[in-house]
């Protein structure tokens, strides 16, 4: 490796290939990567899970050491060759020359010791001759850099003290401590609400600016890379697919499969009717194009056998001539007893608070908020998975709010709900066929062959092949299990299905693929939805109205596309601020405003 | 898919195994293939298991053994001891050769014979391993349907439920179990529940091992049967109608399955050790029936003399409870998600 001016490049990767030896043979999960991030520069790295970024970062720490991973190629942090460097002299390097922040605040702090101590061991581990006073003072200091407020009172506190984004700033107060050339940020905005995530990321790019401290940032998301670096690297499958000037590679990417995930990118200016047109379109145009390539397979195998598709039923159209509204809300509620206080006495806590309203057939409520806002806990009582404290859930008509189980398990068939995590809402000690098979022997059939087509129609239905059926689900990536799931809420033919979150724990390009088949299997089936999510972008691709929730209560109901445009309410204007953009420069904009909004406020 | 290219839907798990393994690699294997899979690259853990087989088949052949080579595991011998010591012989034909060392090993006597009654100590061995097995193996199936029945029932109800039941597992594992099995085993009639002698007493240690042991089964399957039914899957299956038995029967009992299974092969070198711990103390099976246990309290009076005779049992017992054990912690890595590849 060539000697570098270390005041020009404070990171160089050069061929970097890590190789891990599995069951299965060798993964290269990184393979031939180069990149190099001048002094104050901002580089982001990006790419979906399984890209090999965490790995690269990972390398980039030297943190590679003692596993089995093999590394090949050149790196140089800050005049280190961390590849070729001893134990002793990376360990020097590591919180000295380059800082990590890791992505779950929660998991990062030690919970035993107080925030002071862990940043005063921060910067004694490398400058011994320091005192502890002394420690303290730049303690102080760098708590305050990073807009802990009161952080002289604050230093003595436990991390549990703290919430997820406060937690975050610690992190980087102590990855600061050492006055690093470089930070490197893995995921460090994914664990946190939106609004959260705007100030972290305002934090870092102002931290690079007045520090002039190079910046590497890692994620999974172009659009909260987009803002705050130079430079852009989209890694797949362990390759740099495209490297370059953000402005150029966001406005015109030159490989497809940049062009792929941006388009992938759900944008908060696309309405519901937009995405609509276009997905139908698409459709249609595949459709013709299936339609081709089928009769040309006919020709040569004869018509598929057992071609016996889902049978079609339609919700919306049964709903049409009536008057009622599908389900009816007013003034749901529930609180949870909170133990503490004064002598350990309960106090209600109320997670959702004197929620209503009406949802027609065939339409689409989109509820988001940020965590805590309750919009979970409202899908859950209309579900009745949770008892609502008070208020009513009528559906059809009819008031479920108390039903007894036993009466309310004939109405199940008609309500069904996707859950957020595909990894946990499968059983994993049964076959994908006997998990969406299940719903049909609870309410009754006995046939077993009749089970099995059924589930297997659908299985096609939803994109996956009918000869799954006895596959366990841990042989299926998240977006296929989210059909998996999708099709199992299907089975019972529902007319509400309520979507929890289905797409925050997917990769975009997933995520555009699953929003895809949810809008297709409303057009065919005429379902009607309501859709929790907390991505702003995706809520108003996906809603005819909109509710917004704050801490247990509506803030802003409406039409989508008056919401977003015209929000009347600040919560929803300063949320629609905070969502990251895909424009480098629109992402700027928003955040010189943010800024001015701060020190206003 | 429209999107201009086979965007990957391969894998959400950074870890890199994953990546290979995918959605093609490591299709329409199941868990439990997986699990085998790892076991068998286990060396410490396969070693284990072919112990624990060897001994199983021991055990259930010990009358076709004892039958190939000779003795029953009853059947006295005087003439190989010396009368008035009691040791072994070095010769039986010429009493001046003085007493083995060795203990009488020989290619009659694979592990030597007994001082005083001079019994064949490879039958008898033998024969102690189908009494330690029979009895830790029932009491541990005993110890896992309580066990599991009253741990899912506290965890899955909760409640006043979960209250009584975990309270009366404290009691159980504060009782002075010992004390108490000295005292019952003490009092047993000759016979009742129309079993006789030491099958009554086999019965009855059963019963002590087994009804005192399942609290520890119990919390394993209480705890994880507290997090399995708030996994999403649950509430799943619920929100599709499901009543409470469909849910515990084939959502929550799979899961269980293996950590049953793995904390049952580490159960049963506990039960093996008190079993002979019982036996050692002279209140589990009466004479003449072979016990490792037994043997071992005979054999202290002649550590002296036949240190071999204190040696073959306890190096039974040993390597018995180390082979479950190693064995039991191998399958446990197999099955556990998080080990690496």
């Amino acid at each position: 490796m060539s000697e570098s001016d270390p005041a020009a490049t404070v990171v160089r990767v050069d061929d970097l290939r890590v190789t891990f030896p599995t069951m299965d043979g060798e993964v290269r999960a990184v393979d031939g990567l180069s990149f190099e991030v001048p002094a104050g520069g901002g580089l982001g790295i990006v790419g979906e899970s399984g890209s090999g970024k965490s790995v690269t970062s990972l390398a980039l720490m030297g943190l590679h050491r003692g596993t089995r991973a093999e590394i090949t190629g050149g790196i140089e942090v800050v005049g280190n060759d961390v590849v070729a460097a001893s134990d002793k002299r990376l360990r020097r390097m590591r919180g000295n020359d380059i800082a990590m922040v890791f992505q779950d605040p929660m998991q990062s702090l030690h919970p035993q010791y107080t925030i002071g101590n862990q940043l005063i061991e921060a910067l004694r581990v490398h400058r011994s001759q320091v005192s502890r006073s002394k420690a303290r003072e730049r303690a102080i200091e760098s708590l305050e850099r990073v807009g802990i407020p009161e952080p002289a009172k604050r230093i003595n506190s436990y991390p549990h003290e703290f919430s997820g984004g406060m937690r975050q700033r610690v992190l980087i107060a102590m990855g600061l401590m050492c006055d690093p050339k470089v930070l490197l940020a893995d995921e460090p905005t994914t664990a946190l609400d939106v609004t959260v995530q705007a100030q972290i990321l305002d934090l870092l790019d102002e931290l690079r600016r007045d520090l002039d401290m190079g910046l590497i940032l890692v994620s999974h998301d172009l659009a909260v890379v987009a803002g705050s670096v130079d430079e852009v690297v989209v890694m797949r499958h362990g390759r740099a697919v495209e490297r370059g000037d953000v402005r150029h590679v966001l406005s015109e990417p030159e490989h497809p499969y940049t062009q792929a995930l941006l388009d992938a990118v759900p944008r908060v200016e696309v309405s519901r009717a937009q995405r609509r047109a276009r997905d139908r379109a698409d459709r249609k145009e595949r459709k013709n194009g299936e339609k081709q390539s089928r009769t040309a397979r006919e020709e040569v195998e004869g018509p598929p056998k057992g071609a016996t598709a889902f049978p079609a039923f339609s919700s919306a159209a049964e709903g049409a001539g009536k008057g009622e509204p599908l389900l009816r809300v007013s003034d749901l509620s529930q609180s949870f007893k909170v133990r503490g206080g004064l002598w350990g006495r309960s106090s209600d806590f109320w997670a959702v608070k004197g929620v209503s309203f009406e949802l027609r057939w065939g339409e689409t409520l989109g509820i988001v908020g940020e965590s805590g806002s309750g919009k979970s806990t409202v899908s859950r009582m209309i579900m009745r998975l949770l008892e609502p404290t008070a208020g009513t859930v009528e559906f059809q008509g009819r008031d479920i709010t108390h039903l007894p189980e036993r009466r309310m398990r004939p109405l199940r068939k008609q309500i069904q709900m996707v859950f957020q995590n595909p990894y946990s809402s499968l059983n994993p000690r049964l076959t994908i066929g006997e998990s969406i098979g299940t719903a049909l022997r609870v309410q009754g059939e006995r046939d077993g062959k009749k089970i099995r087509g059924q589930v297997q129609d659908l299985l096609e239905r939803v994109g996956l092949e009918p000869n799954h059926y006895n596959r366990f689900p841990h042989a299926f990536s998240g977006g296929q299990r989210q059909r998996i799931a999708i099709a199992r809420a299907l089975i019972l033919k529902p007319k509400l299905i309520i979507c929890d979150e289905p797409v925050s724990a997917l990769d975009v390009s997933t995520q555009d693929q699953v929003l895809r088949l949810l809008s297709e299997l409303q057009d065919d089936f005429g379902l009607t939805y309501i859709f929790v999510a907390h991505d702003l972008a995706v809520v108003r691709q996906v809603s005819d109205r909109v509710a917004v929730m704050r801490k247990g209560e509506v803030v802003e109901m409406g039409d989508s596309d008056a919401v977003y445009e015209n929000p009347r309410s600040d919560y929803t204007q300063q949320l629609l601020t905070a969502a990251p953009v895909l424009d480098p420069d629109e992402a700027r904009r928003l955040r010189a405003e943010r800024v001015r909004q701060r020190a206003a406020g | 898919m429209t999107t201009p290219m086979d965007v990957p839907e391969s894998s959400q798990h950074a870890a890199p195994e994953a990546v290979a393994a995918g959605a093609e690699g490591a299709a329409g294997r199941s868990l439990r293939q997986i699990a085998w899979r790892r076991f068998r690259r286990d060396k410490v853990g396969m070693t284990g298991g072919v112990i624990v087989i060897l001994l199983i088949l021991i055990a259930l052949f010990a009358p076709l053994l004892t039958a190939w080579f000779g003795h029953p595991p009853n059947q006295f011998d005087q003439e190989l001891v010396d009368p008035l010591t009691g040791g072994v012989l070095r010769d039986p034909d010429d009493t001046a050769q003085g007493l083995d060392p060795w203990g009488g090993i020989s290619a009659e006597h694979l592990l030597g014979v007994e001082p005083v009654n001079g019994r064949d100590l490879f039958s008898r061995i033998v024969y102690g391993a189908r009494t330690s097995l029979l009895v830790a193996t029932v009491a541990t199936v005993v110890c896992v349907v309580i066990g599991t029945v009253l741990g899912i029932l506290a965890g899955y109800f909760g409640g006043w439920v979960d209250t009584v039941i975990s309270r009366t597992m404290d009691i159980f594992l504060a009782f002075p179990l010992l004390l108490f099995a000295i005292a019952l085993v003490g009092v047993i009639p000759d016979g009742a529940f129309g079993l006789e002698g030491n099958y009554l007493r086999i019965g009855v240690l059963v019963f002590i091992i087994g009804f005192f042991n399942w609290p520890y089964i119990g919390r394993i399957v209480r705890g994880q049967t507290l997090t399995l039914k708030e996994r999403e899957f649950v509430e799943a299956s619920r929100s599709l109608g499901s009543g409470n038995a469909h849910i515990v029967f084939r959502e929550i009992l799979p899961n269980l399955i293996t950590p049953i299974l793995v904390y049952s092969t580490l159960l049963i070198p506990t039960n093996i050790l008190f079993e002979a711990a019982l036996s050692f103390l002279g209140v589990g099976i009466n004479p003449p029936m072979a016990t490792w246990g037994g043997m071992l309290e005979n054999a202290l009076r002649f550590y002296t003399t036949s240190p071999h005779f204190v040696i073959v049992p306890g190096l039974a017992i040993f390597i018995t409870v180390l082979a479950f054990n190693l064995f039991g912690d191998g399958l446990r890595d197999a099955f556990d998600p998080r080990s690496s590849d």
